[in-house]
């Protein structure tokens, strides 16, 4: 299975104003601010390609303190190829590894200084 | 301790002793204690919850019950049946690719607040899941998530060495296949379609239910027919 060779639609929730569709490479913000995140720490800073568009839900960043997570944030799920999330992976180098990032995390691949 | 207000025990007698509810007609077992000896304090700050909860009427001690059955009995079921149908329905399969939500309406299965992403195995591709942030698990679809799902090593180590940690459940795969693991670290719950194996030619759905076992589902282990 190459990057982006899926194609599923994204029938989840809408995604209005989606700033980027599948397989647009993207690099995860390397940043490291407080609080409640749901980006694992060991993406920020690397590169992927956009798997699907999942929708639009609301903010857990502002779930966690008790508000009601308006806006709602974009979701997207991203492809990583493991050989670049970990360098000295043991596997080969087509196997993946893929997880839901909000769009606020992401910025266009290209755009090489990946800060927050 | 006698206030049965404040006392969860007292009060779980006092509510029994009203016979408020038919035993005999009851055919499930009790519910009992994980373990024995003094409640930790996450069951203290459960229980205190709970008791809140009801004494503002928000819920019921009985709502309470019959989720906790509802666990038990109905939930762990519903992703082998799922999944079954899509061996045996390739239309069926392509819904359930595509939403996963969706598809599991046509069980009369309603996922609540999950949304679903099915992931299909394939000669090419292995998938499997985990939730390296906490354990986010497609409750509603596999019922409570076993305790190696939510350990420390497995959430820790299949992200980077998922081979490794396949092999240490019996799952050994060639280097052609490429794994695909899914961190579920945000709102979609993830459900693996296993590869239908051989021998089960002609099986129905049910049968073919029980080879999908929760470890198939989520991927560190693939159905097999003894031979």
């Amino acid at each position: 299975m190459s990057a982006a060779t899926s194609t599923l639609p994204s029938t989840y929730t809408p995604a209005p104003g989606h700033r980027y569709k599948v397989g647009d490479a993207v690099v995860i913000k390397r940043a490291f601010p407080p609080g409640h995140r749901r980006t694992p720490y060991y993406i920020r800073g690397k590169q992927g390609v956009i798997e699907r568009i999942c929708g639009s839900f609301p903010n857990p960043e502002e779930l966690a303190y008790g508000f009601d997570g308006e806006p709602k944030k974009i979701l997207y799920r991203v492809r990583f190829a493991q050989n670049h999330v970990w360098p000295g992976y043991a596997g080969p180098a087509h196997d993946i590894i893929e997880m839901e990032i909000f769009e606020h995390w992401l910025l266009p691949a290209g755009n090489a200084a990946a800060k927050g | 301790m006698t206030d049965t207000k404040f006392d969860y025990y007292a009060q779980k007698k006092h509510a029994h002793d009203h016979g408020d509810h038919d035993h005999a007609a009851d055919a499930h077992a009790a519910i009992e204690e994980p373990r024995e000896g003094p409640p930790s304090e996450f069951e203290i700050m459960s229980r205190a919850m709970q008791e809140l909860l009801e004494a503002k009427g928000v819920i019921t001690a009985e709502q309470v019950r019959a989720r906790m059955e509802q666990f038990e009995e109905d939930l762990p079921y519903r992703g082998s049946r799922v999944v079954a149908r899509a061996w045996v329905d390739p239309d069926f399969k392509q819904r359930l690719l595509a939403d996963g939500k969706a598809a599991c309406t046509e069980f009369g299965i309603d996922l609540e607040a999950d949304r679903l992403i099915a992931v299909e195995n394939t000669p090419e591709v292995h998938n499997v899941i985990v939730c390296t942030l906490c354990s986010c698990y497609p409750r509603s679809l596999l019922g409570m998530p076993p305790t190696w799902y939510k350990s420390r090593n497995y959430r820790s180590r299949v992200v980077f060495e998922p081979r490794a940690v396949l092999r240490e459940f019996g799952t050994v795969l060639p280097d052609n296949v490429t794994v695909r693991v899914h961190d579920s670290n945000a709102d979609m719950r993830y459900v693996v379609i296993p590869m239908r194996p051989a021998g089960t030619e002609g099986w129905d759905e049910e049968k073919l239910a029980e080879l999908l076992t929760r470890d198939t589902l989520v991927g560190v282990t693939t159905p097999g027919v003894a031979r």
